[in-house]
């Protein structure tokens, strides 16, 4: 079985879906329609480079042009986790964390997986690394959003809470225990909910994918199963690290809570 | 009067220099405009926000102990109280209802608010709650933002009247307040 290719009319057919959206936002008042719009079409250019600069890599196979398009990637995703929260730190704490807890977590999992699990030859093989590594860099981003955000956001609601544990004489540690708690359970909700539904509600994308090239069902499962176990891993490394990471950069020497760093 | 909490040149970007001498059992109140920087003496002394300068509680230097230990020594209480849990005991060490119970009672709470829920509590019950937490360790300083803020008239008459007690044991107040009683 052959791929069915899509035509650009094909395409723009689904693209109304997006002012659909956009339409909701104002009726809802979500305030959410420029940055649908903006998202849009940042997601069409961003597919379509990344289509050439694959085709580009794949041909040069070199290790080293690998990895540097793995840490180009590491890095956009970094900026979306350093933007996304309401509450940021001032300067590039936010950039900082993002960039340590996402590429912590992508490249403790991918490496595993590729080393282990689907052993390419060699194992560094563009074709699987590249795809492996931005899989999981799109889920761990969400996770590492997901808990930075919850993290900065109940922080300056708990102020209270967290200075009058602190005034009675608790560590900032355990002052703040609960919202990093909270934060990583924050992150890890989505790949739960993905993995309690996958086959039931979904057809994870991957699988999809697979099957839409003429994979054979099973094997694609067999892929499917591999990646939400590597996804749930880098989901609570991200979060773990975003969420900690966090803490520990609103906190000094004299454990206070220093929301001062914060805009 | 011997002296319990000394302060040298505290100050922050925002606020200072500050002095101060606070005898043992003596209590000082701090009056003034809003915004003119009292609540921040108080935090800056509990070292809960970043501050330069010298501090000493009966002869030894803040900076020599950890801050958990210092704040436990020199207690904070927040003119807006903090809570972490869902009723009103779980802020409290475990075994602790007797005593909770009976400071408590003295600042006129019927020790069926122990069990109450911290969102059903009034901002003047919180508020001499948080004044039971922090007065329970007996620590040697107190530092008392807007104590008796929310307070009616009575509760005013109790707070004053503990406080008084645990000043003739030794315990040195310095308190943030717009009453000039």
């Amino acid at each position: 079985m052959n791929p069915i290719l899509l035509t650009p009319l094909d395409i723009s057919i689904a693209a109304s879906l997006i002012i659909l959206d956009a339409v909701l936002s104002i009726w809802l008042r979500l305030r959410l329609h420029r940055q649908i719009a903006i998202a849009a079409a940042r997601m069409v250019v961003q597919l379509v480079a990344i289509g050439y600069v694959l085709r580009f890599i794949f041909s040069l196979n070199n290790p080293a042009a690998t990895l540097l398009l793995i840490l180009v990637m590491v890095l956009v995703a970094a900026r979306e986790v350093a933007a996304r929260p309401e509450r940021r730190f001032k300067r590039h704490s936010n950039l900082v964390i993002g960039f340590v807890s996402v590429g912590f977590a992508t490249f403790i999992t991918s490496i595993l997986a590729l080393t282990t699990a689907i052993r390419p030859q060699p194992w560094f093989d563009p074709h699987y690394a590249i795809p492996l590594a931005g899989i999981i860099l799109g889920n761990v981003l969400n996770s590492a959003s997901l808990a930075l955000d919850s993290f900065l956001g109940s922080v300056r609601r708990e102020r209270h809470a967290i200075e009058a544990r602190l005034s009675l004489g608790e560590s900032y540690r355990e002052a703040i225990a609960p919202l990093v708690r909270e934060a990583i359970r924050r992150g890890l909700l989505p790949i739960i909910n993905q993995m309690s539904a996958a086959g039931i509600v979904t057809l994870p994308g991957i699988m999809t994918g697979q099957i839409l090239a003429g994979l054979d069902p099973l094997e694609a499962v067999k892929y499917q199963i591999l990646l939400m176990f590597l996804l749930s891993g880098g989901s609570g490394l991200s979060a773990l690290a975003a969420s900690y990471l966090a803490a520990w950069r609103l906190t000094d020497e004299r454990q206070r809570l220093r929301l001062d760093r914060l805009h | 009067m011997e002296t319990a909490l000394l302060v040298k040149e505290l100050r922050s970007e925002f606020a200072g220099p500050f002095e101060l001498n606070l005898g043992t059992g003596a209590c000082v109140a701090i009056t003034g405009p809003s915004g003119s920087g009292k609540s921040l003496f108080l935090r800056m002394i509990a070292d809960l926000d970043p501050n330069q300068g010298r501090v000493w509680l009966h002869g030894i230097e803040r900076a020599s102990l950890p801050a958990p230990d210092w704040r436990k020594r020199a207690a904070y209480v927040s003119a807006e109280s903090g809570w972490w849990a869902d009723t009103v005991i779980e802020h409290f060490a475990v075994n602790s209802r007797s005593e909770v119970a009976a400071l408590a009672a003295r600042l006129g709470l019927h020790a069926d608010l122990l069990d109450a829920s911290i969102v059903r509590l009034s901002t003047g019950e919180k508020q001499r709650l948080s004044l039971v937490r922090a007065l329970l360790p007996s620590p040697p300083v107190l530092l008392l933002d807007e104590p008796t803020g929310p307070l009616d008239e009575e509760s005013v008459v109790r707070v004053e009247a503990l406080l008084r007690e645990r000043m003739a044991t030794g315990t040195s107040i310095l308190l943030v307040t717009h009453d000039p009683n």
